[in-house]
């Protein structure tokens, strides 16, 4: 049975989803199924056999997540998500220098657990300056330098945008952090395992990292934190004293083993993966522009994870195309905030205008993608936005040549 | 080799096996139940079906309980979340509920480790702040059940809330949530037979709770970031067989009844109390715990010497110690733990190894008192 098989049925719709979660990896499940089953023990056990070897499980993911971005295995702490990875990783050093720093650098596109996590930090007597992004969605990095301030205790830039896929220039901003004295926090979530991640070429002090992004479990998730120079945080969670004190609770074995797993597969097969998703990622965009016109791609192609593509289409409104297009799982935006029919702040950030954000969808692609897929998904596309735009009588009057925007509309 | 009797459930239960089904169901299907597409609707199903198998373990509602990444962050989120400033709490707590309220005013427990009723309505009746009183369902190293009606009934009367950490007890003891009348109630699934970094807080009748992890709606608002989808629903399915109950009583008394016969002096710390059927918490007498935890594990027997979460460092019981133990005496004291795959052979051969031990170690007392 082909790995393919055992992650999709026929029945199924087509997943092109991949930034919001990604389906596990078989060869993850198979080595986590020894962790449910007779390796069961609590790993923080010290007094028997179950506990050493759930320990041991516990310590070789640590390891793997660890040399996928060039850290030292202790400088890596497990945690419930890229979500409390990112409250941590900020509020833990806000408030650790708090007496002597109080001032918070991030993008406008970061993701909802970053911005509402600077905007709680406000609210406790922080200052927060959040950067706009150029149109092709990438911080300037001037801008950065020029808003790092003696009082910044941390920069936090993502290192791959949820929605657009854009890649922040991480080395660069490392560097700038590192001159100004300042710490350097990248969320990662959807960047681990798909780019090359270096903590040390790139001078992150921390990073978080997603497990279920990268074809591992959900429910875990990572944070690097840096030794030398080292930083320091306080922890959100108390108790035990689990991971040298920054996170307490009892550590779900199998799902670090998964963890693990999933980062060193993605190590192993980054590269080739990258290029036959770049390829696909190129068969669909051509797929789509060959057919339809007035298609837009929201940020930068060549700064992006092959993984993603973002796309306004003209005149067809984003919720509807995607009840037509039921057999393929696409999403408007970040599925965090995917409930709201508010247009995405990232799109807006780009200076996309509110009706065109309107009509872009996330088009997703990963592991388990095939060029049969995109195909197929470029078909059902070219169908629906064709079969809208005709009921569209904005589409009829761009066609012949109306320019919507110069409509003064009558005021009900 | 034969498996080694696992009698360590306190701190980590097996997986029961309709929870791995559960689990492997789930992680197959995928999705992120925050989608709206079909994929995001199925893994929104079983989050929504775990979450009523949960809430029919404890009796409350589905929309009172709030997935955590476990029992740690339960506690957590309930002692900063509830928002008082003054908080009481039992000497016998667990850690995560201790160091989160690091200005808690203790309330002291008796020799047995039950809570002091009649301090605690001192405390409460002190002027000064409306409180938040935590008191656990049951210990983790005795077992001891507490009278955390007794408690709500009293917070009550001097419009306290009640949080309860109900990590040991559940699955373990009958109980209802709104019967107790606690506000908030923590869980965790990993000691009940479910899987590690899951658990809950089930927040009653509309309690008061600041969310504490931010960015993300999930879990109507009160704790951020993607469900772990097969965690949770490892969780129901685990919930759901844990309402037959846990059968171990008369191998928990056998047990105990067996080791004060081969030593009189055996102590079972909180025996005179009402405690969970799976635990007891006994020393033996002049023996070191590590020297028995070794030699049991020799022996192929599972046991620990307090809560796996500190057993990293050998340091004094707090919990033995609030109950007034002699520390010479605490440092005997091992914790037998059991569960629902639990056999009268597992405690046979506990007995076994514990009469070796005690008769060896008996002997080498009598040679050293011949050397000397």
């Amino acid at each position: 049975m082909s790995v393919l098989s055992q992650i999709r049925r026929n029945d199924q719709p087509i997943y092109l989803d991949y930034q919001a979660t990604t389906p596990m990896d078989p060869r993850v499940l198979e080595a986590m199924m020894p962790y449910f089953t007779h390796k069961f023990g609590n790993p923080h056990s010290r007094s028997h056999s179950y506990g050493w070897e759930a320990e041991e499980g516990v310590e070789k993911g640590r390891a793997q997540v660890a040399r996928l971005i060039g850290a030292d295995e202790k400088e890596v702490i497990f945690t419930s998500g890229a979500t409390e990875s990112n409250n941590l990783a900020i509020r833990g050093v806000a408030e650790f220098y708090k007496d002597r720093k109080n001032h918070i650098v991030t993008t406008v596109t970061e993701h909802k657990c970053v911005l509402d996590t600077c905007r709680h930090l406000e609210q406790q007597g922080f200052e927060v300056t959040y950067l706009p992004v150029q149109k092709n969605g990438l911080v300037d990095l001037e801008e950065l330098r020029a808003a790092i301030t003696d009082k910044t205790v941390v920069v936090s830039v993502m290192a791959v945008n949820n929605e657009i896929g854009v890649i922040q220039p991480l080395a660069e901003i490392g560097k700038i952090c590192r001159e100004k004295k300042t710490f350097f926090h990248t969320d990662a979530a959807q960047a681990a395992g798909k780019i090359p991640l270096d903590v040390e070429a790139m001078n992150i002090d921390l990073l978080s990292i997603s497990g279920h992004k990268i074809y591992g479990p959900k429910g875990i998730g990572a944070l690097y934190v840096r030794r030398k120079p080292r930083v320091r945080l306080v922890p959100l969670i108390v108790g035990g004293g689990q991971e040298r004190g920054f996170r307490s609770g009892t550590l779900p074995a199998p799902l670090c083993v998964g963890l693990g797993e999933a980062a060193e597969i993605a190590m192993k097969e980054m590269d080739a993966e990258a290029g036959r998703l770049a390829r696909l990622q190129a068969r669909m965009l051509k797929g789509l522009q060959d057919r339809l016109p007035e298609i837009y791609v929201n940020g930068d192609l060549e700064h992006r994870i092959p993984g993603n593509l973002n796309i306004s289409f003209a005149y067809v409104e984003g919720e509807s195309l995607m009840m037509g297009i039921k057999n393929l799982s696409v999403s408007s935006g970040s599925a965090c905030t995917s409930a709201s029919l508010e247009p995405s702040y990232v799109l807006r950030a780009l200076g996309v205008e509110e009706e065109l954000a309107h009509t872009s969808l996330r088009i997703g692609l990963g592991r388990f993608t095939t060029e049969h897929e995109v195909d197929t998904a470029v078909d059902e596309l070219v169908r629906h936005v064709e079969k809208l735009r005709a009921m569209s009588p904005l589409w009829e009057m761009a066609q012949e040549g109306i320019d919507i925007k110069s409509i003064e509309w009558a005021a009900h | 080799m034969r498996a080694p009797a696992y009698l360590d459930h306190n701190a980590t239960s097996p997986l029961r096996p309709a929870v791995l089904d559960a689990m492997v169901e789930a992680l197959r299907a995928g999705g992120n139940p925050s989608a709206v597409h079909s994929v995001g609707r199925k893994a929104r199903s079983l989050v929504e079906a775990a979450r009523r198998s949960v809430a029919g373990l404890v009796g409350c509602l589905p929309g009172e309980v709030v997935f955590t990444s476990g029992g740690t962050e339960a506690n957590n989120l309930a002692l900063r979340g509830a928002g008082h400033r003054r908080v009481l709490v039992s000497a016998v707590e667990h850690d995560s509920v201790g160091k989160a309220s690091p200005d808690g005013e203790i309330i002291g427990v008796d020799g047995e480790g039950v809570v002091d009723l009649g301090a605690l309505e001192r405390m409460l009746a002190q002027p000064g702040e409306r409180a938040l009183v935590s008191v656990m369902l049951a210990n983790n190293e005795t077992g001891v059940v507490q009278p955390v009606g007794e408690v709500v009934r009293l917070a009550r009367g001097a419009g306290a809330l009640v949080h309860c950490d109900a990590v040991q007890a559940v699955g373990k003891l009958g109980f209802d949530v709104h019967g107790l009348g606690v506000d908030y109630l923590s869980l965790s699934a990993h000691k009940l037979g479910g899987p590690a970094g899951i658990g809950a807080l089930v927040v009653c009748n509309g309690a008061p709770l600041a969310p504490d992890r931010l960015g993300g709606s999930q879990e109507a608002n009160r704790r951020a970031g993607t469900e772990n989808v097969a965690g949770i629903a490892g969780f129901g399915a685990a919930a759901t067989a844990a309402r037959s109950g846990l059968p171990v009583a008369p191998l928990r008394d056998r047990l105990e009844s067996t080791l004060r016969h081969i030593a009189p002096g055996a102590r079972i710390f909180g025996g005179g109390a009402r405690r969970l059927d799976n635990t007891s918490c006994i020393a033996m007498p002049g023996v070191k715990a590590e020297t028995q935890v070794m030699a049991f594990d020799l022996a192929g027997v599972c046991v620990s010497a307090g809560a796996a979460c500190s057993s990293g460092k050998v340091q004094r019981s707090a919990v033995l110690d609030a109950m007034g133990v002699e520390p010479a005496e605490a440092a005997t004291a091992i914790r037998v733990s059991l569960g629902w795959n639990s056999e009268p052979g597992d405690i046979d051969r506990l007995i076994a190894a514990w009469r070796d031990l005690y008769i060896r170690a008996g002997k080498s007392d009598i040679d050293d008192a011949r050397a000397a």
